[in-house]
């Protein structure tokens, strides 16, 4: 179980940019974050990760603190950030220098089969299309088992399709693994994290915080132009327009 | 592997056959304009005196290397260039590697560094020969300097350019210093690294001209100067081609020893090796 208690962000120029972020994600729960720009969904993410410190609170997950990089948390940046002077094996298998020999390649080969890539194994980074490199990405994190996987807007930087296609992946892929990693996803796209989210957190700006949660109750596969998604939809829509900054200075 | 090279061949721009005759293409004006001026003297339209034909610099090559002038003078100068080299290489990486990592070291040091860079290196002549004597030193120092500018500024600044990006990757998966430096701040710089130390290397062969020129009794460089003195052009030339022959070897020495940790950088050109 990841707990964030009370996390607050405010950088040295005197950024709010968290203000008091209190979240819970059960084992195995996939959770979306959504917001505008400024909203501090990425920075949590980030702290979360261990790469940035938070000015005040906590993570921690099953009750141990989590103050740097940690083996159980795992990320997926917007970029795919593979070496490229490594072939996509070497890159999948870069975390598990640790392993003996055989054992790294026996994960690596099921890492990439599991991401539907084992024919790329030998293949540089620049010879992948953008879905593909994430997808190594994807296999890259999870390789190592983590019991969280974040995901900093993953596919935001693809295509429509190739989008498309890798959310369902992804889906997959987290049905596929056990116990099921914990999923926290931060998007700007609504429709995305209703289509993979157990529960959407809308946050709002200025000082980034939780504005809203909702679940999605919706059964999976989920259908896009099911009515029942459409109304989640609006739902999320009009608790994304009621953190925008301008429309509370109208109603004002 | 061999989804590899049918990636590549996809991807390959030209016809195998027209491909492979491209190196030969640069071929074509040099040859041309040697025959061509071998014409002319032949003809008798020019003497050739200032100018000689290939045919009487090709006789002179021979001599030269028949009476193991060629090999005397040629060692003596890649002695002074591999010595200067080494020296200027080995001060660089190790300086441009501080100023690159540590930004503080950057803000001492730097500065007088790029005073240094802004005096040619030529200056330095007549106090290297002060200091160090009129032999070898004063030569190998100078061709040390010339190495050592642009190797120091690649690397410090490949370092400064590795993406902030991927070494965040490296943190994610808690890499030490040292494992950060030697699985991802090292690859990432060699490129640079290589095409740093290939413009050293290309000072060199210019500054190894110099330091020859300051007075030195062996040396493709005395070549040239007493084929200038004693009125024989043929000679000069002679020295000419074996500069040029020399620093295209050694640069393809290098480029080839580089290549094996580059193979990333060109898919194009490396998949058929990596077939193997």
């Amino acid at each position: 179980m990841l707990t964030i208690q009370h996390l607050s962000k405010t950088y040295p120029g005197g950024t709010h940019a968290l203000e008091a972020v209190d979240l819970t994600v059960g084992a195995g729960e996939i959770v979306a974050i959504v917001g505008g720009s400024g909203c501090g969904k990425s920075t949590l993410l980030r702290i979360v990760a261990g790469l940035d410190r938070p000015s005040a609170g906590r993570v921690s997950i099953d009750g141990r603190v989590v103050s740097e990089p940690d083996p159980a948390i795992g990320i997926v940046f917007q970029e795919p950030r593979l070496f490229p002077w490594l072939t996509v094996a070497q890159n999948v298998g870069f975390g598990l220098a640790h392993l003996p020999r055989a054992e790294r390649d026996a994960r690596v080969a099921e890492a990439l089969a599991r991401v539907g890539l084992s024919d790329k194994a030998h293949v540089w980074p620049r010879q992948l299309s953008g879905g593909q490199a994430q997808r190594v990405a994807i296999a890259r994190a999870l390789v190592a088992r983590p019991e969280v996987l974040l995901l900093d807007e993953p596919f935001s930087a693809l295509d429509a399709f190739t989008r498309l296609d890798l959310q369902r992946h992804l889906l997959q892929i987290w049905a596929a693994v056990s116990p099921r990693p914990t999923l926290v996803i931060v998007t700007h796209d609504v429709d995305e994290a209703i289509l993979l989210a157990d529960r959407v957190i809308v946050m709002q700006p200025e000082p980034g915080r939780i504005a809203q949660e909702m679940p999605v109750d919706l059964p999976r596969p989920r259908d896009r132009a099911a009515p029942a998604f459409e109304a989640q939809r609006r739902q999320i829509m009009s608790a994304l327009d009621r953190t925008l900054p301008g429309l509370s200075v109208l109603s004002a | 592997m061999v989804e590899l090279s049918s990636a590549s061949t996809r991807t390959r721009p030209a016809r195998p056959a027209l491909t492979a005759l491209w190196p030969l293409a640069g071929l074509i004006l040099p040859l041309g304009l040697a025959l061509a001026w071998e014409a002319v003297v032949a003809l008798g339209w020019n003497s050739g005196r200032l100018l000689p034909p290939p045919s009487v610099i090709l006789a002179t090559l021979t001599d030269l290397a028949a009476r193991g002038d060629l090999a005397h003078h040629a060692q003596a100068t890649l002695t002074r260039v591999v010595l200067g080299f080494g020296a200027g290489v080995v001060a660089g990486t190790v300086l441009g590697a501080l100023t690159g990592y540590a930004r503080g070291l950057a803000r001492l040091l730097d500065p007088t560094l790029q005073a240094l860079r802004a005096i040619p290196s030529i200056a330095w002549v007549p106090l290297f020969i002060l200091w160090f004597g009129i032999f070898e030193a004063p030569k190998v120092a100078l061709i040390a300097v010339g190495v050592f500018f642009p190797v120091y500024l690649g690397v410090m600044e490949a370092i400064r350019g590795v993406d902030r990006k991927i070494v965040e990757v490296g943190r994610v998966f808690r890499l030490s210093g040292v494992a950060m430096v030697r699985r991802i701040l090292l690859p990432a710089v060699l490129p640079a690294y290589v095409t740093a130390l290939r413009s050293g290397l290309g000072l060199g062969w210019m500054f190894v001209v110099a330091a020859e020129f300051m007075g030195a009794s062996a040396g493709l460089g005395y070549l040239l100067i007493d084929g200038q003195q004693l009125g024989k052009p043929a000679q000069i030339v002679a020295a000419i081609i074996a500069f040029a022959v020399l620093g295209k070897l050694t640069d393809s020495l290098l480029a080839l020893a580089a290549a094996p940790f580059l193979r990333w950088e060109d898919s194009f050109a490396s998949s058929p090796r990596s077939s193997e």
